[in-house]
C-alpha cells in the first residue's frame, strides 16, 4: 500500500497539488434476511478501489479508480489534480485547512467474534426461528427479519506524512410484523425500526439482543394495535423511550450542528441550519439537564460512528455539543474548522467508501444519561398524565432542522404513573430549541443505550453512513400530539 | 468503458469457475463525475469510475447472490464460491422459478424497445466544461446578488444480464444533471432537470428561474396553516406521487402491505387521472429489461382514476395465479418490472409517465385562475404518516407563494404537510402537459404540474 500512495502522492505533488491524500478501502459486506419462511435475501458483496484528493490552485479535486496498479493509480491522481484546476475556475477564496499533526497508527474495532467467522446456516436457523415465533400470532400477515455484516479496511496516507491502517467491524440485526385488517397496515418491530440494533462490535451484539426471546410479543403487539384507540389530539406532556429519542437527536441536534450545512455548503439538497455561527456559546438549546456530545471515541462505546480516525487522518474527538442546555460546539472537519476559526478539526469527516468524497457526518451524537438513578418505570410512576412514544415509524423535518414531525408505532397512554391503554397511530410535532427546552426528566445510565442509525442519507452524489446515538428514556412537558391524522 | 464483448468473456469464465445448476450475472457501472459548487464556489468535485458483477447462483430451489468489482480470474472464482455457499446451505423454495431463456418470453408482440439514451457529447464532457457551465450559474447568481449552490453531474454507465439459459441483454446510456439553489437573504429558489443528453440542459435559464424564485420569495409572510388550493410544480408532484408505485406490484398485495390490497378495478382517484408505465416514452430513461433479464412491457397502472394493473416479475405472477387474489388484480403476467433476485420488494413501475390531460393549463394559467391559493416550487423531506391511507408528511421549501385574485402575491414561510396522496389525486382540478422532471425524494418520472383542492398544510415553520 505504501508504494501505491507514493505513486498517488508523488503524481499529485509534480502536477501542483499542494496537499494531496490517498485513501484505499477493501470493504466486505453480508445480508440476510427471511421472509414469511422464506429467504428473502442472501447476498455477499466485496468492492475494493482507490482515491485521491487533492489541493490545486487553492481548490478541491477528487478521483477515485476500482484499479490499484501503478499506472491506473498514477492516472487517477492526475485526473484529480485536473479536477482541482477546474474547480480552481470558480472561486471565492483558496481552501485552508487547520493543521494536524502526522501520525503512524493502526486502529480496529474491539469485537469478540468476527461475525463472517458464524456460518450462514446458523444465521439462517436463527432468522427462521424470529419468523416463525411472529407468524404464531394469528392475524400477523408479514414478518420480516434481517441480518448484516460489514467489514471496511481501510489505509489512509496524506502527503503530510499521516500513515493509518483502519478496520471497522459492523453488525446489525431486526425483524418486524406487519398486521394488515380492515383499511390499516400497522407494524412492530424489534429492537428498533429500519432494520433493528447496529453497532460496530461482533457477532456479540446478535446474542445480547435477545431476538427470538422478544418475537412473540412483537407480533401480539402488532395486532393488538388494529385494536386500540387512535392517538388523541392536543398537548401532552410524553416520553420518548431510547431509540426514538436517538433518532430525536438525529434529525433536531446532530444535523443541525454539521458546520458544513451551517456554512451553507449543503444549500441545494440536505439543506443549512437554523444554528448560524452567533449561536455558539449563546443559544439556550435546551433545558439544564440537556447535555449532548459528540463522541467518536472507543471509550463511548460500539457506536457507529465510533473509530480511530477520520477520513482525513484526525483522531477521534469527544466535542460538547450541548452543555447544561447551552449550544457550545459544531461538527468539523479541517477546512470548515479553519473557516470559523477553530484550532482544530473535531474529526468528523467520513465517506462511503473508496469512491466517495469524504463529508463531514456525526459521529456518536449522544445525551448524556441523568446523574439521578431513574428507570423508565420510575420516570412513568412519577407522572400523572402522558403518552409514551416506542420505536419511529415516520420522521420528518425541515430543511433547516427546526420545525420537525415524528410518529411511532406504537403508543401507551400513563394516567397516574401507570401505562393503562395502547394507542396506535401516535404522532408529535414541535420546534427543536422548544422541544428540548421543555424536557424536566431523564433516566440514568442504566436504561442508556447506544443505538445505531444506518441509513443517514447526506451529499450529492448522496452517501449513507452509520451514525451512532445513546440515549435514555426522557420526558417532555407540553408537546403537541397527533397533528399527522390532523385533517386527513 | 466495459463493453458487452467485455462482459460475455468474463461471463463465460464465471461459468467455468461455478459448479451450480444456473448462473445468472448482473453487470454495472461505469464512469461518472459531479461538480459541486456553494457560496458561489465549486467547493466539491469527483469522478469516479467502477464496474461490478453480480453472480447468482441456483442449486434446485436454492439461489444467493455475491458481488464484486474486480474481474481477474482469482476474484471471479472467489465470488463464485460466495454465492454457492450463501445458496447450498438453505433449504429449497419450491416457488423458486429456474431463471429465463430467450425463448421463453412469450410476450414478444407487448414488449418494448427503447430509443438510443447515449449521447457522445455527454459522455466526453469534462471537468473545465462543466466549471464553464458552473461559472455562469454563479454569474446569474452574482448579478441578482444571491449565493448559489448546486451540482452540475454526467455519467456514461452500462447495465447488463447473462444468464445459463443463453439470455443476454445489455444497455449503455448517458446522463446529465444540474441542480441549482439560488439563497437570498430570508429566501430561496430552486430548480433541477436532467437528460440522457446535455445539449437539452441550460444551466443559464434554470439559474434565472431558480433566481426568480428567491427574490420573488423574500420577505416571506407567515400565514395560517390549513386547507389551501395548491398549484404543485412537477417536481412536487414528483416526490409526492413517487410514494404510491412501490405498491404497484404483485409481491406488495401478496404480503398485504400495498395501499392497493382489495382496491384494485375500483375508482381510487379522480377520472382525470390515468398512469403508464412506459420505459419506451421519449421522456424516460433506463434500460428496457428487469433484474432478471426480462423486457419492459408498456402497462397502464391507472386508468381515468380507477386502479387498472399491477407489474409482475416472473416469481410474483405465478404465485398470485395461484393466490387468493387471482381474480381480483386483473390481468396477471410477467410485465419485466422484476429486481434482481433474491429480494423482498418483487417488481415495480419505475418509468412512470402521466396521461396528458385534455385541457392542459400552464402553470401561469393555473395560477390566473386561482382565488386564493399556494405555489409550491419544492417539498422536502417526504415520509409516509400512514401506509393503507398513504398519508405523507412533508416541507415545503425553495420558493413557496401566496396566491390572490389570480397574481403571485408574495413570498410565505413555509408549511409541513399531512396529506392523503389518494386524497390529493382525487382533488386535482387542473394539470399542464407532463414533463420529464426530477426531485429529491423520488426516481424521475413524466408529471404535470398539478392544481390541487384541499391539501392539507398542519404547521407552518419559522422561515
Amino acid at each position: 500500500m505504501k508504494d501505491l500512495a507514493s505513486w498517488a502522492l508523488n503524481t499529485a505533488a509534480q502536477r501542483g497539488a499542494t496537499y494531496a491524500d490517498v485513501r484505499v478501502v477493501n470493504d466486505r459486506g453480508r445480508a440476510l434476511a427471511t421472509k414469511n419462511g422464506k429467504i428473502g435475501n442472501a447476498s455477499d458483496s466485496q468492492s475494493q478501489g482507490m482515491s485521491v484528493r487533492a489541493i490545486v490552485d487553492g481548490a478541491w479535486g477528487f478521483a477515485s479508480s476500482a484499479e490499484l496498479g501503478r499506472m491506473s493509480t498514477e492516472a487517477t491522481a492526475a485526473r484529480a489534480v485536473e479536477i482541482a484546476k477546474a474547480s480552481a475556475q470558480v472561486k471565492q477564496a483558496d481552501v485552508s485547512l487547520v493543521s494536524e499533526k502526522a501520525v503512524k497508527s493502526e486502529w480496529t474495532t474491539p469485537f469478540k467474534i468476527d461475525p463472517f467467522s458464524i456460518s450462514v446456516e446458523r444465521n439462517l436457523t436463527l432468522l427462521m426461528k424470529i419468523d416463525a415465533e411472529l407468524r404464531s400470532v394469528k392475524g400477523v400477515t408479514l414478518a420480516e427479519a434481517n441480518m448484516n455484516f460489514r467489514r471496511e479496511e481501510q489505509w489512509f496516507f496524506s502527503s503530510e506524512g499521516t500513515e493509518i491502517h483502519q478496520t471497522k467491524i459492523t453488525t446489525g440485526a431486526g425483524y418486524v410484523a406487519y398486521a394488515f385488517a380492515g383499511s390499516e397496515i400497522q407494524k412492530r418491530s424489534y429492537p428498533n425500526s429500519f432494520g433493528g440494533q447496529w453497532q460496530n462490535k461482533g457477532y456479540e451484539l446478535i446474542d445480547e439482543l435477545k431476538l427470538v426471546e422478544n418475537a412473540r410479543r412483537i407480533g401480539e403487539e402488532a395486532v393488538a394495535l388494529h385494536s386500540a384507540p387512535q392517538c388523541p389530539e392536543g398537548t401532552f406532556d410524553i416520553i420518548l423511550e431510547s431509540s426514538q429519542l436517538g433518532l430525536q437527536i438525529h434529525e433536531s441536534v446532530g444535523h443541525p450542528i454539521e458546520l458544513d450545512r451551517v456554512l451553507g455548503m449543503e444549500a441545494n439538497f440536505a439543506g443549512t441550519s437554523f444554528l448560524t455561527l452567533e449561536r455558539l456559546r449563546t443559544l439556550k438549546y435546551g433545558s439544564e439537564l440537556v447535555n449532548v456530545v459528540a463522541d467518536a471515541r472507543q471509550e463511548h462505546g460500539p457506536g457507529l460512528g465510533t473509530f480511530g480516525f477520520d477520513d482525513e487522518g484526525v483522531a477521534a474527538q469527544c466535542t460538547p455539543i450541548i452543555t447544561n442546555g447551552l449550544f457550545t460546539g459544531y461538527l468539523s472537519s479541517r477546512e470548515t474548522a479553519a473557516l470559523i476559526g477553530l484550532d482544530r478539526s473535531g474529526g468528523t469527516l467520513r465517506a462511503e467508501s473508496w469512491n466517495r468524497l469524504p463529508i463531514i457526518r456525526m459521529t456518536n451524537i449522544s445525551i448524556l444519561p441523568g446523574e439521578k438513578p431513574l428507570t423508565l418505570e420510575q420516570l412513568i410512576s412519577s407522572t400523572d398524565h402522558a403518552i409514551l412514544f416506542q420505536t419511529n415509524r415516520s420522521w420528518s423535518i425541515d430543511d433547516k432542522r427546526y420545525n420537525f414531525q415524528f410518529g411511532t408505532e406504537v403508543g401507551w397512554e400513563i394516567k397516574n404513573g401507570k401505562r393503562v391503554r395502547m394507542l396506535k397511530n401516535p404522532s408529535y410535532s414541535g420546534f427543536t430549541t422548544g422541544f428540548w427546552n421543555s424536557m424536566d426528566a431523564i433516566c440514568s445510565q442504566d436504561e442508556w443505550t447506544l443505538w445505531g442509525t444506518p441509513n443517514c442519507g447526506k451529499g450529492q452524489p448522496q452517501q449513507v453512513m452509520g451514525t451512532g446515538h445513546g440515549a435514555a428514556p426522557a420526558r417532555f412537558r407540553g408537546v403537541k400530539v397527533g397533528s399527522a391524522y390532523k385533517g386527513t | 468503458m466495459l463493453t458487452h464483448d467485455q462482459a460475455a468473456d468474463i461471463f463465460s469464465r464465471i461459468k467455468k469457475h461455478s459448479s451450480a445448476d444456473e448462473v445468472e450475472c448482473l453487470f454495472y457501472g461505469g464512469r461518472s463525475a459531479l461538480t459541486r459548487f456553494a457560496n458561489n464556489t465549486i467547493h466539491q468535485n469527483m469522478a469516479e469510475e467502477n464496474y461490478g458483477v453480480s453472480v447468482r447462483t441456483v442449486f434446485g430451489g436454492r439461489t444467493a447472490r455475491a458481488t464484486t468489482n474486480k474481474f481477474d480470474n482469482q476474484s471471479l472464482s472467489k465470488v463464485v464460491k460466495a454465492s454457492e455457499d450463501l445458496a447450498r446451505v438453505q433449504a429449497p423454495d419450491a416457488d423458486l422459478l429456474p431463471v429465463p431463456s430467450t425463448g421463453e418470453d412469450a410476450r414478444a408482440p407487448k414488449i418494448i424497445s427503447v430509443p438510443s439514451r447515449h449521447f457522445s457529447e455527454t459522455a466526453a464532457l469534462t471537468p473545465a466544461q462543466r466549471s464553464e457551465s458552473v461559472g455562469k450559474i454563479v454569474s446569474v447568481a452574482q448579478k441578482h446578488k444571491l449565493t448559489t449552490a448546486g451540482i452540475f453531474s454526467s455519467s456514461e454507465t452500462v447495465e447488463g444480464i447473462f444468464n445459463s439459459r443463453g439470455l443476454n441483454d445489455w444497455h449503455a446510456q448517458t446522463s446529465a444533471e444540474i441542480s441549482i439553489t439560488m439563497l437570498a437573504f430570508d429566501s430561496s429558489g430552486w430548480q433541477k432537470a436532467n437528460s440522457p443528453d446535455a445539449a437539452n440542459l441550460s444551466a443559464e435559464r434554470l439559474a434565472e428561474i431558480a433566481a426568480s424564485k428567491a427574490a420573488e420569495s423574500a420577505a416571506p409572510r407567515e400565514i395560517a396553516p390549513g386547507k389551501y388550493t395548491v398549484i404543485l410544480e412537477p417536481a412536487a408532484v414528483l416526490d409526492t406521487v413517487g410514494f404510491a408505485f412501490f405498491d404497484f406490484g404483485g409481491l406488495p398485495i401478496l404480503d398485504q402491505r400495498s395501499f392497493l390490497s382489495n382496491r384494485i378495478g375500483t375508482r381510487l382517484f379522480g377520472e382525470n387521472i390515468s398512469i403508464w408505465d412506459d420505459a419506451a416514452h421519449p421522456l424516460q430513461s433506463g434500460s428496457p429489461f428487469d433484474g432478471e433479464g426480462m423486457r419492459r412491457e408498456k402497462v397502464q397502472l391507472i386508468e381515468n382514476g380507477v386502479v387498472k394493473r399491477l407489474v409482475y416479475a416472473r416469481a410474483s405472477a405465478e404465485k398470485m395465479k395461484k393466490s387468493e387474489h387471482a381474480d381480483k388484480v386483473g390481468p396477471i403476467e410477467a410485465t419485466g418490472h422484476g429486481f434482481p433476485i433474491p429480494n423482498e420488494m418483487g417488481e415495480a413501475p419505475m418509468n412512470i409517465v402521466f396521461e396528458g390531460p385534455r385541457d392542459p393549463r400552464t402553470v401561469e394559467q393555473m395560477i390566473a385562475s386561482t382565488g386564493r391559493g399556494i405555489l409550491v416550487t419544492r417539498l422536502w423531506y417526504i415520509r409516509e404518516v400512514d401506509p393503507y391511507e398513504k398519508i405523507l408528511t412533508g416541507m415545503t421549501r425553495d420558493g413557496t407563494f401566496l396566491v390572490e385574485n389570480g397574481k403571485v402575491v408574495c413570498g410565505v414561510r413555509n408549511f409541513r404537510f399531512n396529506q392523503s396522496l389518494i386524497d390529493m389525486l382525487s382533488n386535482v382540478e387542473q394539470m399542464s402537459t407532463p414533463v420529464r422532471t426530477s426531485g429529491e425524494e423520488s426516481f424521475d418520472m413524466v408529471v404535470p404540474a398539478m392544481k390541487v383542492r384541499e391539501f392539507n398544510f398542519t404547521e407552518v415553520t419559522k422561515f
